[in-house]
This record gives structure tokens, sequence and C-alpha cells, in this order.
């Protein structure tokens, strides 16, 4: 409980006596450019192989005739729309954003750096934390975006390189029934997924004291805290928008 | 001038500082000498902030720093240079981008005199053609001294130094000690040096307290230290052979 209190604080305090908006417009598009930019890869790699993956699985258990071939590329599309491409991004984020933020400001504060920050009068908490939350907050919704697509598309490829499915079976599956509140769905949950890995890391490298040990142990308990706080908090928002 | 009164401060009910009371005047180097773990850093982070003390305040000329408003420190802080021991630069930054960086976060000066002022100061504390180079990439001294040009680039009126020669060989440390007290005489800044370094000591030590067990025991300047009668002060600065015969030879005479 102690834990959370200082988190709540420490959301608190990004907000109060914060720097001009101005001061922060330089570091926000740096901040995008390593959360979005730089994650485009691993986003792509990962999204592609679990709609590849998805499409051959559900493909394996229809094997009922009565079930149209085209149900594959429906279940490919749900899958992906609702669960797979917010949240699996956001739990590879939580792995490769949340532990860079963490690491960075964690050896801001064992070196120092923070205090200095501090001593100037600037209010530490929201000058390096605000910039990282405001980008992933930005980028996050993109990159589901896009890992939604490229899920679909390595679906594509999977079923019909391998004859599972035709394509105009599995564009048909891709067209039926689809609610368009299912792709709000996912971008209410990027942008939740999004606010928690940022603030989290930043909350777990703000607070490290030591040294390097220390620093390792902060990115290891970002990563591990944000990759449950995105489960409850994938489950709640089912719970309340479903 | 930096003042404090009846500065307390216990961790886990353990007493760190013990009521302390001192004043530190402007255009002198101040020193606060003592052995580790006497409280000097403890004293030095609740005096710029960064803890709370229990009890007692800080003024600066005059301004009650501990008790005041969050709008109000912030003011005092702006007025605050610190070199930290491990010079604490932004490693992502260059050495220019390091020292423009208060410029740029707490005033509104034009471009072209933010890089004149950060070129002056890089200049005044010897440093030119270093401003691309990353902290990464220049040596311990040169880090303190960007340390130092960082710290008086938005015309600081209180400079703290936390061990500023730490790390450093005994030339370089010399001239680090030498160039905080230029530097204090010619801006009229006040100076706050915490050091267990009796070069820095017996070299500038304008104004002198001595703390022990996270008392005061002994106030003065660097021509009264070596005839302290305080026996912790004696142990202190006599452990080192070179002082011991610095004072034979002073007895000698």
């Amino acid at each position: 409980m102690h834990g959370i209190g200082r988190y709540f604080i420490f959301l608190g305090n990004l907000f109060i006596k914060r720097e001009p908006a101005n001061t922060y417009l330089k570091q926000i598009m740096e901040e995008c450019i390593k959360v979005g930019i730089d994650s485009i890869i691993i986003v792509t790699i990962v999204s592609t192989f679990i709609g590849a993956v998805t499409c051959i699985q559900t493909a394996f258990n229809l094997v009922s005739p009565l079930i149209p071939r085209y149900v594959i590329s429906l279940v490919v599309r749900d899958m992906t729309l609702l669960e797979l491409a917010p949240t699996i991004t956001a739990i590879v984020l939580a792995g490769k954003v949340g532990s860079n933020i963490a690491g960075e400001l964690g050896t801001m504060r064992i070196s120092e750096q923070v205090d200095a920050l501090e001593v100037m009068g600037i209010n530490s908490v929201s000058f390096l934390a605000l910039p990282k939350i405001i980008a992933c907050v930005i980028m996050f919704p993109m990159l589901v975006i896009l890992a939604g697509f490229l899920a679909i598309m390595g679906g594509y490829l999977a079923g019909t390189l391998t004859g599972v499915i035709t394509p105009q079976d599995y564009i048909y599956g891709i067209r039926a029934d689809f609610q368009e509140f299912n792709v709000f769905f996912a971008l209410i949950k990027s942008f939740a997924f999004a606010f928690l890995v940022s603030s989290i890391s930043s909350f777990k490298g703000y607070n490290t004291s030591g040294g390097a040990l220390e620093v390792g142990q902060s990115s290891t308990s970002a990563v591990t805290n944000s990759c449950i706080a995105i489960l409850v908090a994938d489950y709640l928002l089912a719970e309340l928008l479903l | 001038m930096i003042e404090f009164k009846n500065i307390k401060k216990s961790f886990d009910g353990k007493d760190v500082l013990h009521g302390l009371d001192s004043k530190f005047l402007p255009g002198r180097t101040n020193l606060i000498i003592g052995s580790s773990g006497t409280g000097k850093s403890v004293l030095l982070k609740c005096m710029v902030g960064l803890l709370e003390p229990d009890e007692g305040s800080v003024l600066y000329d005059g301004r009650d720093f501990t008790h005041a408003s969050r709008n109000v420190r912030r003011d005092i802080r702006r007025d605050i240079g610190m070199l930290f021991q491990g010079a604490a630069l932004f490693d992502s930054k260059t050495v220019e981008q390091n020292v423009l960086f208060p410029l740029n976060v707490l005033t509104d000066m034009p471009k072209d005199e933010k890089l004149d002022r950060v070129n002056f100061v890089l200049k005044r504390v010897g440093l030119e053609n270093v401003n691309q180079k990353m902290p990464s990439e220049i040596s311990g001294g040169m880090k303190k001294r960007v340390g130092i040009a960082r710290a008086i680039v938005n015309n600081s009126k209180y400079l703290y130094c936390d061990e500023p020669n730490s790390g450093l060989d005994p030339q370089t440390a010399i001239l680090i000690d030498a160039l905080i007290k230029e530097i204090t005489e010619e801006f009229n800044i006040t100076t706050v040096v915490v050091t267990h370094d009796m070069n820095s000591v017996m070299e500038h030590g304008d104004y002198i307290i001595y703390m022990y067990d996270g008392r005061k025991l002994w106030e003065g300047d660097n021509t009264q230290i070596l005839d302290t009668t305080v026996p912790e002060l004696q142990d202190f600065i006599f452990s080192s052979k070179l002082v011991r015969s610095m004072k034979k030879m002073e007895n000698i005479k």
C-alpha cells in the first residue's frame, strides 16, 4: 500500500509546478522517436507472426465442414483487434520501452543528475517523466494500429500461402460482421496501457537508490509491474466496456 | 549570505545533525570539513533543499528557505549553483548543451546571448574547443570544470561544491580549488565547499567549520586551524603526515 501511495504522489507531482509547456516540446519529440520509431521493427516482427500463428491455429481447430472458412479470418480480426494488438504490443513495449525508461531515470538518479535538476529549481518529476508519458500516450496507439494491420496481413500471408484459406474467403471474413467499436476499444486499451507502462517505469526508475545493481533491479521491477498492471487493466476494461 | 539556525536531522530515530548554526559570507570560500559520516553531506543537502531538516531553518540573504512556499523556494533555488561530487553532467548532452541547460530552462534570453554566456563561462573555467564533446569523452578534471561552468552560468549568488576534488590527481585538485576560489572572489559568490582534503583547507579556507558526530566543534580560518586545541580536530588534521610536518616547521620557526 505504501508503494501505491507513493506512486499516486508521484503522479500528482507530474503536474504540480511544472516548467512552461514549450520546455517539453523538444523532449516530447525526442521521446516519440525513441518510443515510436525505434519500436517499429520489434512491433512489426511480433505482430506479423502473431497474426500468422493465430490464423494457422484457428484453421487447425476449425475442422467442422459446417463452419465456413471465412470464420478463420473473422477470428484473426477480432482476436487481433480486441486482444492481441493492444495487449501483446503493450507487453512487448513494457519490455523494451519500460526497461529503457527505468534504466535511464535510475542511472540519472544514482549519478546525481536528478539532484542537479532539483537544485536548479526544476520539478524533476515532471521534467523527466512527463515527456516520456506523453510520448508513450501518443505513440502506443499508433503502434497498436500498425500491429493490428500487420497481424491481419500476417494472417493473410500465412493462411493463403499454406492454402488453409483462399484470399477471397480471408478478405470476406475480415469484412464480415465488423464492429467499429472493436477498433475504438483497442485504442482505449492502448491509451491506458501506454500510461501504465510509462508511469510505472518512470516511478520505478525515479525512485532508484544505490548503485548499478539497483538500476538493474528497477528495470526488472518496472517490466514485471507494468506487465501485471497491463493484465489487470485489460481485464477491467473488458468487464467495463464489452 | 547563507545562514542556518539550529538545524536538526535524524534518520530512523538516529540523530545525524544536532542543532547546527553558522553564517557563510559572500566572496569567501567557506569550508565544511570533517571525517566521513559526520553529517557534512546531510547538512549540505538540507541547505539546498534535497533533504528537509526536522528542525531549524536555512536563510539566503535573510529569506527563509526551509519554511518558504514552493514558489519562493523555486526562486531561491534559481540563485543556487552546485558542483556535485561526480559532476552530475547530463550524459546525453554535449558540454555546451550541459552548460546551456539552466539558461534554456530558466531564462528567456535570446539564443545568441545564451551561447555567448556559455562560451564566456567555459573560457573562464579554462575550457575551450570542447563544446561539442560528450561528458564521456572528457577527463574527470574537465567534468568538474564543466560542472562549475554550469553552476555559475545563470549568475548564481550561492555556489555549493560537494567534495570538488575527490577522484582527481593532486595537481588537478589544486587547480579546481584555485578556480573555485577565484570565481568566488571575482563574482562575489557565497561559496560553501564540503571537503576533507587538508590541502584545500590550508590553501583556501577563508572560513572553516569542523563537524564531528553531527555537531560543530570548531570554527575559524586556515591561519588558526593548526593551533586548535580541540582534540577531535587535531586528530583530523594531523592524521596527514604532510600537515604534521607543516606544524613541526611552524613550531621550529
